[in-house]
Protein backbone atom coordinates (compact mmCIF):
# COMPACT_ATOMS: atom_id res chain seq x y z
CA UNK A 1 0.00 0.00 0.00
CA UNK A 2 1.27 3.46 -0.93
CA UNK A 3 0.63 6.73 0.87
CA UNK A 4 1.81 10.29 0.73
CA UNK A 5 2.84 11.77 4.04
CA UNK A 6 2.62 15.21 5.63
CA UNK A 7 4.91 15.51 8.68
CA UNK A 8 4.33 19.08 9.88
CA UNK A 9 6.80 21.27 11.78
CA UNK A 10 6.83 19.51 15.14
CA UNK A 11 7.52 16.08 13.65
CA UNK A 12 10.81 17.31 12.24
CA UNK A 13 12.02 18.75 15.53
CA UNK A 14 10.55 18.13 18.99
CA UNK A 15 8.62 15.05 17.94
CA UNK A 16 11.28 13.41 15.79
CA UNK A 17 10.81 10.13 17.62
CA UNK A 18 7.14 10.12 16.50
CA UNK A 19 8.20 10.36 12.86
CA UNK A 20 11.08 7.88 13.21
CA UNK A 21 8.98 5.19 14.87
CA UNK A 22 6.17 5.72 12.37
CA UNK A 23 8.48 5.24 9.40
CA UNK A 24 10.14 2.21 11.02
CA UNK A 25 6.80 0.54 11.72
CA UNK A 26 5.37 1.47 8.32
CA UNK A 27 8.31 -0.28 6.61
CA UNK A 28 7.82 -3.37 8.75
CA UNK A 29 4.13 -3.44 7.81
CA UNK A 30 4.86 -3.14 4.09
CA UNK A 31 3.55 0.42 3.69
CA UNK A 32 5.25 2.72 1.22
CA UNK A 33 5.22 6.24 2.53
CA UNK A 34 6.61 9.24 0.67
CA UNK A 35 6.81 12.74 2.06
CA UNK A 36 4.98 15.52 0.21
CA UNK A 37 7.64 17.82 -1.30
CA UNK A 38 7.73 21.45 -0.27
CA UNK A 39 5.06 21.17 2.38
CA UNK A 40 4.61 24.06 4.77
CA UNK A 41 3.18 24.61 8.25
CA UNK A 42 -0.55 23.83 8.48
CA UNK A 43 -1.11 26.83 10.76
CA UNK A 44 -1.61 24.62 13.86
CA UNK A 45 -5.20 25.73 14.45
CA UNK A 46 -8.28 25.90 12.28
CA UNK A 47 -9.66 29.47 12.41
CA UNK A 48 -12.83 29.63 14.52
CA UNK A 49 -14.45 32.56 12.75
CA UNK A 50 -16.17 33.41 9.51
CA UNK A 51 -13.91 36.27 8.44
CA UNK A 52 -10.33 35.14 8.25
CA UNK A 53 -9.39 33.26 5.11
CA UNK A 54 -5.64 33.81 5.31
CA UNK A 55 -5.06 31.01 7.84
CA UNK A 56 -6.48 28.60 5.23
CA UNK A 57 -3.91 29.50 2.58
CA UNK A 58 -1.14 27.49 4.16
CA UNK A 59 -3.02 24.19 4.64
CA UNK A 60 -4.57 24.49 1.17
CA UNK A 61 -1.12 25.01 -0.38
CA UNK A 62 0.12 21.79 1.20
CA UNK A 63 -3.04 19.88 0.28
CA UNK A 64 -2.87 21.12 -3.32
CA UNK A 65 0.80 20.10 -3.40
CA UNK A 66 -0.15 16.61 -2.18
CA UNK A 67 -2.86 16.40 -4.85
CA UNK A 68 -0.42 17.45 -7.60
CA UNK A 69 1.98 14.65 -6.66
CA UNK A 70 -0.33 11.68 -6.38
CA UNK A 71 -3.88 10.61 -5.64
CA UNK A 72 -2.86 8.43 -2.72
CA UNK A 73 -4.19 8.93 0.77
CA UNK A 74 -2.37 11.60 2.75
CA UNK A 75 -1.16 10.27 6.10
CA UNK A 76 -0.77 12.64 9.04
CA UNK A 77 0.58 12.03 12.54
CA UNK A 78 0.29 15.26 14.52
CA UNK A 79 -3.28 15.59 15.77
CA UNK A 80 -3.09 19.34 15.07
CA UNK A 81 -2.24 18.90 11.38
CA UNK A 82 -4.86 16.18 11.04
CA UNK A 83 -7.51 18.44 12.56
CA UNK A 84 -6.60 21.47 10.42
CA UNK A 85 -6.48 19.47 7.16
CA UNK A 86 -9.76 17.67 7.70
CA UNK A 87 -11.58 20.86 8.58
CA UNK A 88 -9.97 22.81 5.75
CA UNK A 89 -10.96 20.08 3.30
CA UNK A 90 -14.54 20.20 4.44
CA UNK A 91 -14.65 23.97 4.04
CA UNK A 92 -13.12 23.73 0.56
CA UNK A 93 -15.76 21.17 -0.42
CA UNK A 94 -18.76 22.92 1.07
CA UNK A 95 -18.17 26.66 0.99
CA UNK A 96 -18.09 27.98 -2.55
CA UNK A 97 -17.18 31.52 -1.59
CA UNK A 98 -14.17 30.51 0.52
CA UNK A 99 -13.10 28.03 -2.16
CA UNK A 100 -13.18 30.70 -4.84
CA UNK A 101 -11.26 33.25 -2.76
CA UNK A 102 -8.56 30.80 -1.70
CA UNK A 103 -8.12 29.31 -5.16
CA UNK A 104 -8.04 32.73 -6.83
CA UNK A 105 -5.38 33.91 -4.44
CA UNK A 106 -3.23 30.78 -4.72
CA UNK A 107 -3.92 30.23 -8.41
CA UNK A 108 -4.91 26.68 -7.58
CA UNK A 109 -7.93 24.58 -8.32
CA UNK A 110 -8.28 22.71 -5.07
CA UNK A 111 -11.72 21.33 -4.20
CA UNK A 112 -10.97 19.38 -1.02
CA UNK A 113 -10.22 16.13 -2.84
CA UNK A 114 -7.24 14.79 -0.91
CA UNK A 115 -8.21 11.91 1.38
CA UNK A 116 -6.59 12.89 4.70
CA UNK A 117 -6.13 10.05 7.19
CA UNK A 118 -4.37 9.56 10.47
CA UNK A 119 -1.80 6.77 10.85
CA UNK A 120 -4.08 5.18 13.45
CA UNK A 121 -6.76 4.89 10.76
CA UNK A 122 -4.27 3.24 8.41
CA UNK A 123 -3.54 0.66 11.10
CA UNK A 124 -7.22 0.10 11.84
CA UNK A 125 -8.83 0.26 8.40
CA UNK A 126 -6.15 -0.58 5.84
CA UNK A 127 -4.11 -3.15 7.76
CA UNK A 128 -6.66 -4.20 10.36
CA UNK A 129 -5.96 -4.64 14.05
CA UNK A 130 -6.45 -8.42 13.72
CA UNK A 131 -3.72 -8.60 11.05
CA UNK A 132 -1.55 -6.23 13.08
CA UNK A 133 -1.86 -8.54 16.09
CA UNK A 134 -0.47 -11.40 13.99
CA UNK A 135 2.56 -9.31 13.00
CA UNK A 136 3.51 -8.49 16.58
CA UNK A 137 6.83 -10.08 17.53
CA UNK A 138 7.08 -8.93 21.15
CA UNK A 139 3.73 -8.64 22.84
CA UNK A 140 3.65 -5.92 25.47
CA UNK A 141 2.30 -8.40 27.96
CA UNK A 142 1.57 -7.12 31.43
CA UNK A 143 2.18 -3.48 30.43
CA UNK A 144 -0.65 -1.36 31.79
CA UNK A 145 -1.20 1.53 29.40
CA UNK A 146 -3.78 4.33 29.60
CA UNK A 147 -4.90 5.70 26.23
CA UNK A 148 -5.09 9.50 26.12
CA UNK A 149 -6.97 10.91 23.13
CA UNK A 150 -6.98 14.65 23.73
CA UNK A 151 -9.33 16.79 21.64
CA UNK A 152 -8.01 17.39 18.15
CA UNK A 153 -8.43 13.86 16.79
CA UNK A 154 -12.08 13.76 17.80
CA UNK A 155 -13.64 17.23 17.78
CA UNK A 156 -15.64 18.78 16.34
CA UNK A 157 -17.62 15.57 15.96
CA UNK A 158 -19.16 16.14 12.52
CA UNK A 159 -16.05 17.54 10.92
CA UNK A 160 -13.53 14.99 12.26
CA UNK A 161 -15.74 11.88 12.09
CA UNK A 162 -12.83 9.92 13.59
CA UNK A 163 -14.36 7.88 16.41
CA UNK A 164 -17.09 8.15 19.03
CA UNK A 165 -16.48 11.62 20.44
CA UNK A 166 -17.52 10.75 24.01
CA UNK A 167 -16.15 7.21 24.22
CA UNK A 168 -13.61 6.51 21.50
CA UNK A 169 -12.04 3.04 21.37
CA UNK A 170 -9.45 3.09 18.58
CA UNK A 171 -6.52 3.36 21.04
CA UNK A 172 -7.94 0.54 23.18
CA UNK A 173 -8.25 -1.69 20.10
CA UNK A 174 -4.69 -0.77 19.13
CA UNK A 175 -3.34 -1.57 22.61
CA UNK A 176 -5.07 -4.93 22.59
CA UNK A 177 -3.58 -5.72 19.18
CA UNK A 178 -0.05 -5.16 20.50
CA UNK A 179 -0.76 -7.23 23.60
CA UNK A 180 -0.80 -4.47 26.23
CA UNK A 181 -3.30 -4.21 29.07
CA UNK A 182 -5.72 -1.33 28.56
CA UNK A 183 -6.26 0.91 31.58
CA UNK A 184 -9.74 2.40 31.65
CA UNK A 185 -10.13 5.77 33.34
CA UNK A 186 -12.60 8.62 33.05
CA UNK A 187 -10.23 11.33 31.76
CA UNK A 188 -9.17 9.83 28.43
CA UNK A 189 -10.83 12.58 26.36
CA UNK A 190 -10.51 15.47 28.85
CA UNK A 191 -8.51 18.41 27.42
CA UNK A 192 -4.87 18.70 28.64
CA UNK A 193 -4.99 22.50 28.42
CA UNK A 194 -3.61 22.73 24.88
CA UNK A 195 -1.84 26.06 24.22
CA UNK A 196 -2.70 27.32 27.72
CA UNK A 197 0.64 25.78 28.72
CA UNK A 198 2.34 28.65 26.88
CA UNK A 199 0.60 31.56 28.63
CA UNK A 200 -1.47 30.16 31.52
CA UNK A 201 0.66 27.32 32.76
CA UNK A 202 -1.07 26.86 36.12
CA UNK A 203 -4.42 26.21 34.46
CA UNK A 204 -2.95 23.63 32.12
CA UNK A 205 -0.96 22.04 34.98
CA UNK A 206 -4.17 21.42 36.93
CA UNK A 207 -5.85 19.87 33.88
CA UNK A 208 -2.79 17.66 33.33
CA UNK A 209 -2.67 16.65 37.01
CA UNK A 210 -6.26 15.47 36.94
CA UNK A 211 -5.67 13.32 33.87
CA UNK A 212 -2.48 11.72 35.20
CA UNK A 213 -3.82 11.11 38.70
CA UNK A 214 -6.92 9.45 37.31
CA UNK A 215 -4.79 7.23 35.06
CA UNK A 216 -2.47 6.37 37.96
CA UNK A 217 -5.30 5.53 40.36
CA UNK A 218 -6.71 3.16 37.77
CA UNK A 219 -3.42 1.31 37.51
CA UNK A 220 -1.59 2.95 34.58
CA UNK A 221 2.19 2.64 34.25
CA UNK A 222 2.28 4.91 31.20
CA UNK A 223 0.06 6.79 28.74
CA UNK A 224 -0.04 6.87 24.97
CA UNK A 225 -0.85 9.91 22.84
CA UNK A 226 -1.05 10.96 19.19
CA UNK A 227 -0.46 14.70 19.68
CA UNK A 228 2.90 16.42 20.35
CA UNK A 229 1.27 19.20 22.37
CA UNK A 230 -0.58 16.71 24.61
CA UNK A 231 2.73 14.91 25.12
CA UNK A 232 4.56 18.10 26.03
CA UNK A 233 1.84 19.18 28.47
CA UNK A 234 1.54 15.78 30.14
CA UNK A 235 5.31 15.54 30.56
CA UNK A 236 6.43 19.10 31.26
CA UNK A 237 3.52 20.11 33.49
CA UNK A 238 3.50 16.85 35.43
CA UNK A 239 6.32 18.31 37.54
CA UNK A 240 4.46 21.58 38.06
CA UNK A 241 1.17 20.01 39.03
CA UNK A 242 0.12 19.79 42.67
CA UNK A 243 -2.52 17.26 41.69
CA UNK A 244 0.08 14.89 40.23
CA UNK A 245 2.59 15.33 43.08
CA UNK A 246 1.20 12.44 45.11
CA UNK A 247 2.31 9.66 42.76
CA UNK A 248 5.37 8.67 40.73
CA UNK A 249 5.87 10.31 37.34
CA UNK A 250 4.13 8.53 34.52
CA UNK A 251 5.95 8.24 31.20
CA UNK A 252 4.07 9.40 28.10
CA UNK A 253 4.73 7.73 24.73
CA UNK A 254 3.60 8.26 21.19
CA UNK A 255 1.55 5.19 20.26
CA UNK A 256 4.07 4.50 17.48
CA UNK A 257 6.85 4.06 20.05
CA UNK A 258 4.98 1.11 21.54
CA UNK A 259 4.15 -0.19 18.09
CA UNK A 260 7.84 -0.14 17.12
CA UNK A 261 8.62 -2.06 20.31
CA UNK A 262 5.92 -4.63 19.60
CA UNK A 263 7.07 -5.12 16.01
CA UNK A 264 10.66 -5.24 17.28
CA UNK A 265 11.85 -2.62 14.81
CA UNK A 266 12.85 0.14 17.22
CA UNK A 267 16.25 1.41 16.15
CA UNK B 1 -24.64 44.72 36.80
CA UNK B 2 -27.41 46.65 35.12
CA UNK B 3 -29.36 45.43 32.12
CA UNK B 4 -30.83 48.17 29.95
CA UNK B 5 -32.46 48.32 26.55
CA UNK B 6 -29.50 50.39 25.36
CA UNK B 7 -27.14 47.58 26.22
CA UNK B 8 -29.40 44.89 24.76
CA UNK B 9 -29.58 46.88 21.55
CA UNK B 10 -25.83 47.56 21.50
CA UNK B 11 -23.94 46.41 18.48
CA UNK B 12 -21.94 43.81 20.44
CA UNK B 13 -24.43 41.05 19.63
CA UNK B 14 -24.40 41.71 15.92
CA UNK B 15 -20.63 42.02 15.89
CA UNK B 16 -20.16 38.74 17.74
CA UNK B 17 -22.72 37.01 15.52
CA UNK B 18 -21.05 38.32 12.39
CA UNK B 19 -17.54 37.24 13.39
CA UNK B 20 -18.56 33.89 14.86
CA UNK B 21 -21.33 32.91 12.46
CA UNK B 22 -23.28 31.82 15.54
CA UNK B 23 -26.70 32.92 16.76
CA UNK B 24 -26.29 33.79 20.44
CA UNK B 25 -30.07 33.99 20.98
CA UNK B 26 -30.29 30.25 20.22
CA UNK B 27 -28.87 29.44 23.67
CA UNK B 28 -31.57 28.48 26.20
CA UNK B 29 -29.22 28.31 29.20
CA UNK B 30 -29.17 24.58 29.90
CA UNK B 31 -25.53 25.00 31.01
CA UNK B 32 -24.45 21.66 29.57
CA UNK B 33 -21.38 23.53 28.21
CA UNK B 34 -20.40 24.69 31.66
CA UNK B 35 -21.01 21.23 33.11
CA UNK B 36 -18.48 19.65 30.78
CA UNK B 37 -15.85 22.41 30.55
CA UNK B 38 -12.45 21.12 31.76
CA UNK B 39 -11.17 24.57 32.80
CA UNK B 40 -14.36 26.12 34.14
CA UNK B 41 -12.84 26.41 37.61
CA UNK B 42 -10.40 29.04 36.28
CA UNK B 43 -13.13 31.15 34.63
CA UNK B 44 -14.86 34.19 36.10
CA UNK B 45 -17.81 33.99 33.68
CA UNK B 46 -18.92 30.44 32.86
CA UNK B 47 -19.51 29.35 29.25
CA UNK B 48 -23.33 29.44 29.47
CA UNK B 49 -23.04 32.86 31.10
CA UNK B 50 -20.93 34.10 28.21
CA UNK B 51 -23.90 33.37 25.96
CA UNK B 52 -26.34 35.01 28.38
CA UNK B 53 -24.19 38.13 28.75
CA UNK B 54 -23.89 38.31 24.97
CA UNK B 55 -27.69 38.06 24.66
CA UNK B 56 -28.00 40.97 27.08
CA UNK B 57 -25.28 43.02 25.37
CA UNK B 58 -23.08 43.23 28.47
CA UNK B 59 -20.00 44.23 26.50
CA UNK B 60 -17.81 45.58 29.31
CA UNK B 61 -18.31 42.53 31.51
CA UNK B 62 -17.53 40.18 28.62
CA UNK B 63 -14.54 42.03 27.24
CA UNK B 64 -12.93 42.27 30.68
CA UNK B 65 -13.51 38.62 31.48
CA UNK B 66 -10.66 36.19 32.19
CA UNK B 67 -12.72 33.50 30.49
CA UNK B 68 -11.74 34.71 27.02
CA UNK B 69 -8.11 33.77 27.72
CA UNK B 70 -8.83 30.55 29.61
CA UNK B 71 -10.96 28.74 27.02
CA UNK B 72 -8.65 26.27 25.24
CA UNK B 73 -11.16 25.69 22.41
CA UNK B 74 -11.23 21.95 23.20
CA UNK B 75 -14.77 21.92 21.77
CA UNK B 76 -16.25 19.61 24.39
CA UNK B 77 -19.04 22.15 24.92
CA UNK B 78 -20.12 22.53 21.31
CA UNK B 79 -20.01 18.79 20.69
CA UNK B 80 -22.68 18.49 23.42
CA UNK B 81 -24.76 21.65 22.83
CA UNK B 82 -28.41 20.73 22.18
CA UNK B 83 -28.92 24.04 20.34
CA UNK B 84 -25.95 23.64 18.04
CA UNK B 85 -24.16 26.74 19.30
CA UNK B 86 -20.41 26.64 18.70
CA UNK B 87 -19.41 28.31 21.96
CA UNK B 88 -15.63 28.43 21.26
CA UNK B 89 -16.48 30.46 18.15
CA UNK B 90 -18.43 32.96 20.27
CA UNK B 91 -15.51 33.23 22.69
CA UNK B 92 -13.09 33.58 19.77
CA UNK B 93 -15.19 36.45 18.38
CA UNK B 94 -14.93 38.30 21.70
CA UNK B 95 -11.20 37.64 21.80
CA UNK B 96 -10.82 38.94 18.24
CA UNK B 97 -12.66 42.15 19.10
CA UNK B 98 -9.97 42.78 21.73
CA UNK B 99 -7.00 41.54 19.69
CA UNK B 100 -7.94 43.63 16.69
CA UNK B 101 -7.87 46.83 18.74
CA UNK B 102 -4.57 48.70 18.73
CA UNK B 103 -2.10 47.15 21.17
CA UNK B 104 -4.56 44.36 21.89
CA UNK B 105 -2.11 41.47 21.89
CA UNK B 106 -2.42 39.27 24.97
CA UNK B 107 0.87 37.43 24.54
CA UNK B 108 4.28 38.71 23.41
CA UNK B 109 7.28 36.50 22.69
CA UNK B 110 9.12 38.19 25.57
CA UNK B 111 6.45 36.93 27.97
CA UNK B 112 7.43 33.31 27.42
CA UNK B 113 9.74 31.74 30.00
CA UNK B 114 13.04 30.38 28.65
CA UNK B 115 12.07 26.79 29.49
CA UNK B 116 8.92 27.12 27.36
CA UNK B 117 10.82 28.60 24.42
CA UNK B 118 13.37 25.85 24.66
CA UNK B 119 11.12 22.85 25.14
CA UNK B 120 7.67 23.61 23.79
CA UNK B 121 6.67 21.98 20.51
CA UNK B 122 6.21 24.30 17.53
CA UNK B 123 2.57 23.24 17.47
CA UNK B 124 2.10 24.81 20.92
CA UNK B 125 3.91 28.05 20.15
CA UNK B 126 2.13 28.61 16.84
CA UNK B 127 -1.23 27.81 18.45
CA UNK B 128 -0.67 30.22 21.33
CA UNK B 129 0.30 33.11 19.07
CA UNK B 130 -2.60 32.36 16.73
CA UNK B 131 -4.97 32.64 19.70
CA UNK B 132 -3.36 35.39 21.72
CA UNK B 133 -1.88 37.85 19.23
CA UNK B 134 -2.60 39.47 15.87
Amino acid sequence: MRYSYYPGCTLKTKAKVYEDTTLQTARALGLEISEVPEWQCCGALYPLNTEEFFPLLSPVRSLAQAKAETNEKLVTLCAGCYNVFKRTNRTMRQDGEVRRKINDYLEEDYMGEVDVVHYLEVLKNDIGFDVLAEKVKKKLEGRKIAPYYGCLLLKPRDEMDFDDVENPTIFEDFLQAIGATVVEYPYKTECCGSYLSMANEKVAATAVGRILTSAFKNGAEALIVACPLCKYNLEALQKESKEAAGHPELPVYYFTELLAEALDVRE
Amino acid sequence: MKVTTDKINSNLISEVEEISGQKVSACFQCAKCTGGCPVVWAMDIYPHQVLRYAQLGLADELLNSKTLWICAACQTCDSRCPRGVDIPKVIEALRLILLRAKGGNYLHPNDLPAKVLENAPQQGLVSAFRKYAK
